[in-house]
């Protein structure tokens, strides 16, 4: 297909672009196949705007005469407003726009044309593999083994090809777990506590159905995480209600006399639709420009999106005390086993492992507990806040995760290696990137798209150290302990980086950051040329020495 | 001591507040000033101090089988809940706090008992830190349209007002008392604050006794006189800061608003913050909120919608901001006033004279601005923070709302203060502790009858020798937040009012974040200024060496010595808490409790290890703890970060889910 088709006019000149907390800029639009782009033509100050089709969540048109206005709503959550001179101008430009921001093959996307204008240090699709990840656990315990059952995907379709598993449970078996599992997720080791040994294990839900069917090769490969004589617990993210519902449809939970080793605690973390519906009313209620105090706080309240940052802080927390204080061993799944399971088992590893806290350990949790433990981004992310289809499969299931760790960091600002802008940028390419990082629901579905080959990973970009450099927390010192957040009201806040970000004046806090990072620059250098010094007047005194 | 029924029970449990299954077994004692509670452990001996003027409630519970427990509700949002063995003995104990709680007059209170062991001239140099008289020539007064008059000298017009006043240049004696008369308790319009760029000024006063037509030429003079003190501007502003229902019903009584009529050239302005006793219903439902076992994210919103808080602390501050505005922007001299013109004139100038001088930013010019626009003209800080057994109805946390929104100011703009949340916080806890003189009586009459500069110490020297604790490591005088006036937005999604913990749980260490950015980088900068130091004695040996080539190896000994000492990059850094109860589930499970110490524990500096910066403060080790630990990492002590004491599991919280 040829985007010009969809361009009708590909640029306009005299535009004027309006965005809070700017003046409004007069300058030229242009569309292209993937970009919309503003240049102003003021010589003093040019500046240009590039926003990604695939960034744009929502567009409005309305007219005053032949002035034409289009209201774009961004993934990320910002909105600009274009005054366009010319009806045929403003109608052909919103019809492109909106075509080309809902393309819906995969392959039109911008990561498929996207050819990167820096040097490639490192092919970030094979910085991180879960050999390496073996290779580590191995110096460590033998108790676990790398399957390849699922080399072609055919036990497991949204599965990656290698897992890791207990050593002592073979291929066969896992086949037949597989079948007694949703989706064929069969319980995978998602981390292992070298403190103390304990494993942290992820699944689907059992497939128990009505009449409480069994399998033995589960229950065999979920006992053989346990040490003897030890107990486990099953953290079943959905109400106890919730899952016995479940058993009508053929899904269902541990039941204790199959499994009287594991002790089941039922939590209640909100999935798909509910969490789109806050989502939007959150963002609802942070772009209400109204100077009314009650009326702020009862949308922020009757948006209940805090409310689902703390039920799914305090399952974390829950798995990560059952692991390190309880010195047991842990299952998380919910339904699916693709959502809310892996946030629990992505935030109890930020709580307690120091490795998930610095910039490559996060990006490997990335890749290991959402990408390819199949968290279907582009169903999830297809949509953000301002999008008026409201598909049942669209929900901020990643930008809670996020959220989450957000909330921990800012209550351990010191422990982390990268800081809010690193998580701002993964909100945004996770719903709209010129990186393949994020497209397709699962390994299968990007193998097929042959997205390594094809694209550009959003870690080969990252990774380079003058983006790097950005991302960095100035404050962070290596802290090896396990860190245990508070989930009181009062320790949680609005994440203001995302949701006012576009609705606030930044400088003061951008400059708040510089001013941290100079203090810390600054010391550093000192300690720098104090070292350099300390040791050429060691030297001198050395050849002294034998004079006196 | 008369007042001491019991001065020392055994076998007391203290409580935690938000977990009954931590509690701890003591000895209560009472003194003279403080309540005492000394821990039984016989290494740590942990004590938690309170005074007495702290105390704002108390409360005897029914028996239970364990004891009598018994609930101090503190001012400083502090909470004590208490279990005494015997009914008697809980009884005594009660009868006495209630008395001692409520000290009859000012010589009970313990800034009389209170020495520092500061001799004389030291005591009153300390008085002499914020002088009022400097202040108003830093600001550019007396000039041309402003000088100070006598007319109050003896407090012969009006006794709640400072001696020394500004008043226009044209406003002659006869002007001012036939204005007064027109005033409620005759506090006649003086100046809060001039703007020295624009000649724009703050003006203060009181209601004019208008009723529904009654006028006075003298009060017009006066108004007039304000005009034409700002050549630039040919109106003036008068903003009442009362809802306007409140004014209209007060004209029912003699009193209310200006006519428009009346005056020539000036505006009319209502802003709406409501009175103390609205103010102090709304803090005591946050309150309610805040001490809410385990609220769920819905019950504390609704809470905190519920009561109102932020509502207020932004009228207050939407105020603030239209006054700054004004003064800045459209060079208008604005008159400010509500009822009597002691409360909610005094926020609303405060936080105008904050927002428009960056003077009142820095340390010094906070406390001046206190001492100005509170202490000077009669705020009053006797009955409002109850310092002295009195009227419940006239208690009101007016200056409270007041601190707060410096702190959301903070929030929103990092860089511009000199001074910290800390500070905030123990200006807040000495507003009401009655430790130094500078906040007692209603007025600056009643402060010079009792001889306060005599007989108490003043808070501002206190704070002030110990101001490296308080400064704010993004500060830099010539940072561009330093500079000019500060502009905040004033919708919420722009300008986002947060509920303080720091100051409401404030002794709910667990609820605080772990580690302090502030505390870490002052930590850092004193370092920095240590290496610019060895830095500079290190090229001079270098330069000494090389050309006399006569080494001394002494420097190298010190070198040894000062690498020992910052172990900032090579500590260990140890940080650790505890987990909260995350679920109920896990108690009835068989294991053990994971509250208990483990390796983490191991780890920790204790607070009492730490040094400590404010010896007063750390007499009440525990009641300023919940400041003390927020140091995340202290530059002397091995670069360890105390952040929770895990042994003493403070902040273990049950947060049932589901």
């Amino acid at each position: 297909m040829e985007f010009a088709e969809l361009i009708k006019t590909p640029r306009a000149d005299n535009v004027v672009l309006h965005r809070p907390f700017h003046m409004a800029v007069e300058g030229t639009l242009c569309l292209t196949g993937h970009h919309l782009i503003f240049s102003s033509r003021r010589h003093d100050n040019a500046e240009e705007l590039w926003l990604l089709h695939s960034n744009i969540d929502s567009i409005d048109k309305r007219f005053v005469g032949s002035l034409g206005t289009i209201v774009i709503k961004c993934k990320d959550l910002r909105i600009i407003q274009l005054d366009i001179p010319g009806m045929e101008e403003c109608l052909n430009i919103a019809s492109s726009i909106e075509a080309l921001s809902t393309l819906d093959s995969v392959t039109l996307m911008y990561p498929f044309f996207y050819r990167p204008m820096f040097e490639l240090l490192e092919d970030g699709w094979s910085s991180f593999l879960l050999e390496q990840e073996f290779e580590l656990l191995s110096s460590v315990t033998d108790e676990w083994r790398l399957s390849c059952v699922n080399k072609e995907f055919s036990v497991c379709p949204s599965y990656p090809p290698v897992v890791i598993v207990p050593k002592s449970i073979d291929d066969e078996a896992l086949r037949k777990v597989a079948l007694f599992r949703h989706g064929g997720r069969f319980p995978v080791l998602s981390y292992y506590h070298k403190k103390n040994g304990m494993a942290m294990m992820r699944s689907s839900q059992p497939l128990t159905g009505t009449n409480g069917r069994r399998c033995k090769e589960d229950e065999k490969l979920v006992n053989a995480t346990l040490c003897s004589g030890r107990r486990g617990f099953v953290i079943d993210t959905r109400p106890l209600a919730v899952a016995q519902q479940a058993r009508a449809k053929g899904g269902g939970f541990e039941q204790e006399v199959h499994y009287p080793q594991w002790r089941r605690i039922h939590k209640y973390i909100e999935r798909f639709n509910i969490l789109q519906e806050s989502f939007i009313k959150l963002v609802e209620a942070c772009n209400d420009q109204s100077h009314n105090m009650d009326r702020w706080l009862s949308k922020l309240e009757a948006s209940n999106w805090l409310t689902h940052i703390k039920e799914l802080l305090t399952a974390a927390c829950l798995a990560a005390q059952c692991i390190d204080r309880e010195g047991a061993s842990v299952l998380v799944h919910g339904s699916e086993g693709t959502d809310s399971t892996l946030q629990v088992t992505s935030l109890a590893q930020i709580i307690l492992d120091p490795r998930c806290r610095t910039i490559r350990g996060f990006e490997a949790l990335i890749v290991r507990e959402w990408l390819q433990a199949g968290h279907p981004f582009q169903q999830r992310c297809a949509q953000s806040a301002y999008s008026n289809s409201k598909q049942k499969w669209e929900a901020p299931v990643f930008l809670l995760f996020l959220e989450c760790v957000w909330q921990i960091h800012r209550q351990f600002p010191c422990s982390f290696e990268f800081n809010e802008q690193f998580l701002i940028m993964l909100f945004e390419h996770s719903y709209a990137s010129q990186f393949g990082t994020f497209l397709g629901n699962n390994e299968s579905e990007r193998a097929k798209l042959k997205l390594p080959q094809k694209t550009m990973s959003l870690w080969s970009w990252v990774n380079r150290p003058e983006e790097l450099s950005r991302f960095q927390n100035p404050l962070y010192e290596a802290n090896s302990l396990v860190i245990w957040p508070s989930v009181a009201p009062q320790s949680l806040q609005l994440w203001e980086g995302v949701f006012l970000r576009w609705n606030r004046p930044s400088r003061f806090l951008e400059e708040a950051e510089e001013e941290r990072i100079n203090i810390i620059k600054y010391n550093k250098e000192l300690q720098a040329r104090v070292n350099v010094l300390r040791r050429r007047l060691a030297e001198l005194e050395a050849e002294e020495q034998p004079e006196q | 001591m008369e007042h001491i029924r019991m001065p020392k029970v055994e076998n007391v449990r203290l409580l935690d507040r938000l977990s009954s299954r931590r509690a701890v077994v003591g000895t209560l004692y009472l003194t003279a000033t403080h309540v005492i509670f000394v821990e039984n452990g016989s290494e740590t001996r942990k004590e938690t101090w309170v005074l007495h003027s702290q105390i704002s409630s108390i409360e005897k519970q029914a028996t239970t089988a364990t004891g009598c427990p018994l609930l101090i509700r503190c001012k400083n949002f502090q909470v004590i809940q208490l279990v005494i063995p015997q009914e008697r003995d809980c009884h005594d104990v009660y009868i006495s706090l209630i008395r001692l709680a409520r000290p009859v007059k000012y010589e009970e209170l313990y800034c009389f008992s209170f020495n520092p062991k500061l001799d004389k001239e030291e005591r009153e140099e300390g008085w002499k830190l914020v002088d009022l008289n400097e202040e108003y020539n830093r600001m550019g007064v007396p000039n041309n349209y402003w000088q100070i008059s006598d007319v109050n000298r003896d407090y012969g017009v009006c006794d709640s007002y400072p001696t020394e006043v500004y008043v226009p240049k044209s406003a002659t004696a006869h002007i001012i008392v036939g204005s007064s008369k027109f005033r409620s308790r005759r506090r006649f319009p003086a100046l809060s604050y001039y703007c020295k760029g624009n000649n724009a000024s703050i003006c203060r006063s009181s209601q004019p006794l208008s009723g529904f037509s009654a006028r006075c030429l003298e009060d017009e003079q006066m108004l007039q006189a304000i005009r034409k003190a700002n050549p630039g501007s040919d109106f003036i502003y008068v903003v009442d800061t009362r809802p306007k229902l409140n004014a209209m019903a007060n004209r029912a009584a003699g009193k209310g608003y200006e006519n428009e009529d009346n005056y020539s050239n000036i505006k009319f302005q209502f802003i709406g913050i409501e009175n103390i006793h609205v103010m102090r219903n709304s803090l005591q439902k946050m309150l309610e909120v805040c001490e809410l076992k385990s609220p769920s994210m819905s019950d504390f919103l609704w809470g905190l919608e519920n009561s109102g808080w932020l509502k207020h602390i932004k009228a207050i501050m939407d105020a603030g901001i239209f006054i700054a505005k004004a003064v800045a922007e459209e060079g208008v001299s604005v008159l400010v006033h509500c009822s009597d013109g002691w409360d909610r004139t005094a926020q609303v100038c405060s936080v105008a004279s904050l927002l428009l001088d960056p003077y009142y930013r820095t340390m010094k010019g906070f406390m001046v601005l206190i001492e100005k626009d509170w202490v000077s003209f009669g705020h009053k800080f006797n009955h409002r923070y109850g310092n002295l057994d009195g009227d419940p109805k006239e208690i009101s946390p007016v200056i409270d709302q007041f601190i707060e929104c410096v702190w959301q100011l903070m929030e929103q703009f990092p860089c511009a203060f000199e001074f910290n949340e800390r500070f905030l916080i123990h200006i807040q806890h000495h507003i009401y502790s009655c430790q130094f003189g500078n906040f007692l009586c209603n007025s600056q009459k009643e402060r010079r009858e009792l001889k306060i500069k005599e007989r108490t110490y003043s808070l501002w020297a206190h704070l002030w020798k110990n101001r490296a604790d308080y400064l704010n490591p993004l500060y830099r005088s010539d940072h561009s937040q330093s500079q000019g006036t500060l502009h905040p937005q004033i919708a919420p999604c722009n300008f986002l009012y947060k509920f303080w913990s720091g100051m409401y749980n404030r002794f709910e260490k667990g609820l605080h974040p772990r580690q302090s950015v502030t505390d870490y980088l002052m930590a850092v900068k004193e370092e920095t200024q240590q290496l610019e130091e060895e830095l500079e004695v290190l090229q001079e040996r270098l330069a000494n060496l090389q050309k006399s080539q006569s080494g001394n190896n002494k420097v190298k000994s010190k070198q040894q010595d000062r690498s020992k000492q910052f172990g900032l990059y090579t500590s260990n850094n140890s940080l650790a808490n505890t987990p909260q109860e995350y679920s109920n589930d896990l108690k009835s499970f068989p294991s053990r409790s994971p509250s208990q110490g483990d390796e983490d524990s191991a780890l920790i500096l204790t607070q009492d290890n730490l040094k400590s910066s404010d010896p007063d403060l750390s007499a009440n080790s525990d009641q300023e703890s919940g400041v003390e630990d927020l140091s995340c990492r202290s530059p002397s002590g091995g670069g360890c970060l105390p952040s929770e004491d895990s042994g003493k599991d403070s902040d273990e919280a049950v947060f049932l889910a589901g």
